[in-house]
């Protein structure tokens, strides 16, 4: 079973969310999967002129940080994240390669000035966890309203997709498999 | 990467906006190249063909003005785009007038980004089919879940097929589970609307003050905790189709503010004062009766004619029974194949049973129905205990024969039967919570 660890980054009190997370992730992907401090500091990623945090700064801390045992690792952060050429982002992956980190910053409804709910945050997060992995797999984005690989840009477009992989795109299906766990 | 796709080309003299951009594009399945200046970014143009060029403004050397100049002269036929810094605005506009298609500015919004980008491509691809695409008979394109051979659904696909191109205001009439956002879905798939988004909103999932920003959206500030603007639905589908789900549970207020934009196609965002355009077709769906709410003053009789130029009632199932079984195996094979289950077929028993039942939540309750007994029944046959217990026995209990009375039997059975877990059994029923709520005050139920 291949292996994923998820490293939680400025993500204080959400323990329960991310081990919710974990299950959600060995259930859906069938994954391995761990957690573990990050072994860097993430503050040096903060662009005090944007008060956001470089996610490709991140991603590049995160391989350096790769225990030698694991094949994909997920950051996941409590803070705002961005790529210097965008205004946010929600998370970034490398194509085809073992890194992803995500933010629950802007999955939060109470960031748009709605009612706090934690159902609806773990639900948005499981999504776009594995829509970063998915990238990770190789995936690129889907036509298919009912595909997670569907690309959301904004939160509400993330509440109308699955957290599931449509049939093209499932990475667990036997024709992909080769390809994606070799 | 895929040599068939849109074609892009990114030139900037910065590496970290060239590849961030790159990786983005190719996520969206896009075919890239990146120059870090105009040399580089000609000799690509002429080694192979693209369809969107990027272009920074400020570089040094050639900047991209000029090397906007040069590209045309080249006589390919890119798509320019412009990308500037906030301060160079006025050089941008320039460029729109010397043939750029747009311009966009650093930091940009990814949903920007990603909007701009296609209704570039979508643009070109327009113009390449013109003619031709308009003398073929287009392939009317469903979504997968509409199935059914009935007359009565072969009736409603021919409605959907007909009203489609017109542009028409719709309204679909049916009982929970019937499908409307499907027939939604359909009408503008098959509109010249669909390059351009659906946007559902379900009006009767949410309380007044949270519908009102969800459709309008809200300026940074319009109230407490609102910390970011927020594009509203209506906003959302400028150019696309506006779906709004349970329609008449709208308030009264809500009701005006609809009726407004509906008459104005114009509007505010909460908080805001600049009057935004949008420019969308309406489809709305209920399971109300509408006239009656228009009788009793619930629902403006202004609004309802605006909203009901034209009507699709789709017929419940249980009055398209020939509709089941083709339903249902399309269901065991569509989970079968989500689940990784090699589930074939319903036995006899299995089957006769679905086709007596009377399903008051309609196709999402069959749905869901068959996804249950796929998780707990054994491949590769379905048999009739696999079917959600609520199926087998009281089912067909005389319990009047009016549709309400078998309803009101039927939820109180699931509600016990699931411990009045109400999001439990909602799911089991097909409905949605809201609805459920509806039918429990309706009947009066309590534990
Ligand atoms: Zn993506
Ligand atoms: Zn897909």
């Amino acid at each position: 079973m291949p292996r994923l660890d998820l490293v939680p980054i400025f993500l204080p009190g959400r323990q329960e969310m991310l081990d919710c997370l974990c299950e959600t992730l060995n259930l859906q992907l069938g994954l391995e999967v761990r957690q573990h401090r990050p072994g860097f500091d993430a503050q040096t990623s903060f662009d005090p002129d944007r008060g956001q945090y470089n996610s490709t700064a991140l991603l590049r801390m995160l391989l350096g940080d790769l225990p030698v045992e694991t094949n994909y690792v997920l950051g996941v952060c409590g803070v705002d994240l961005f790529i210097p050429v965008l205004t946010y982002v929600f998370g970034e992956a490398q194509l085809s390669g073992p890194a992803a980190v995500i933010s629950i910053h802007r999955l939060d409804p109470s960031v748009y000035g709605l009612p706090a709910d934690e159902e609806l945050l773990c639900e948005r997060l499981e999504k776009e966890a594995i829509h970063e992995l998915g990238h990770c797999f190789g995936l690129i984005h889907c036509q298919q309203p009912a595909c997670v690989m569907r690309a959301s840009t904004y939160v509400e477009d993330i509440d109308l997709k699955p957290a599931g992989f449509c049939h093209e795109c499932n990475p667990l299906e036997v024709t992909a498999t080769c390809r994606i766990f070799p | 990467m895929d040599q068939n796709a849109p074609g892009i080309l990114i030139v900037d003299d910065e590496y970290s906006v060239r590849d961030s951009l790159e990786k983005w594009f190719q996520k969206d399945g896009y075919r890239t190249a990146s120059a870090q200046d105009a040399g580089e970014a000609l000799k690509l143009l002429q080694e192979a063909s693209y369809d969107v060029a990027l272009l920074d403004i400020k570089m040094p050397g050639v900047d991209g003005m000029e090397l906007q100049r040069r590209i045309h002269k080249l006589d390919t036929d890119v798509t320019v785009i412009m990308i500037t810094a906030f301060a160079s605005v006025e050089t941008a506009v320039q460029a729109l007038k010397e043939g750029a298609f747009d311009y966009i500015t650093k930091p940009i919004d990814p949903d920007e980004l990603s909007h701009l980008v296609r209704r570039a491509i979508e643009q070109r691809q327009l113009k390449a089919e013109n003619i031709q695409l308009r003398q073929k008979v287009e392939h009317l394109s469903m979504p997968e879940q509409i199935v059914g051979t009935s007359p009565q659904m072969q009736e409603v696909l021919e409605m959907v097929r007909s009203v489609a191109e017109t542009d028409a205001t719709v309204l679909v009439r049916g009982e929970s589970g019937t499908g409307k956002e499907l027939i939604a879905q359909a009408i503008h798939a098959n509109s010249h609307r669909r390059y351009f988004p659906i946007i559902p909103v379900n009006c009767g999932a949410l309380p007044e003050s949270l519908l009102e920003s969800e459709l309008f959206g809200h300026e940074k500030g319009a109230f407490t905790g609102a910390l970011y603007r927020r594009k509203g639905k209506l906003e959302m589908s400028d150019g696309g189709t506006l779906f709004l789900d349970e329609v008449g549970t709208i308030s009264p207020k809500t009701q005006i503010d609809l009726l407004r934009v509906l008459e104005t196609k114009e509007f505010n965002r909460l908080g805001g004062n600049n009057p935004i355009r949008v420019e969308f077709r309406v489809v709305s769906a209920t399971n109300q009766n509408l006239e009656q709410l228009v009788e009793q003053g619930d629902f403006r009789e202004d609004l309802y004619y605006r909203l009901n130029v034209f009507t699709i009632s789709i017929p419940p199932l249980r009055e398209r029974r020939e509709d089941i079984p083709l339903l249902a195996q399309h269901f065991l094979e569509k989970y079968a194949r989500q689940m990784n289950r090699a589930f074939t077929e319903f036995d006899s028993s299995a089957m006769e049973l679905m086709v007596r039942y009377p399903w008051p939540g309609n196709v999402r309750e069959l749905a869901n129905a068959v996804e249950r007994a796929l998780v707990v029944g054994k491949a590769p046959v379905v048999v009739e205990e696999d079917l959600p217990l609520q199926l087998n026995d009281a089912a067909f209990l005389p319990a009047g024969d009016s549709l309400a009375e078998v309803e009101q039997v039927h939820v109180e059975r699931i509600l016990e039967q699931t411990e009045w877990n109400v999001s439990q059994a909602a799911k089991i029923l097909g409905v949605d919570r809201a609805t459920l709520y509806n039918k429990i005050k309706k009947y009066g139920l309590s534990r």
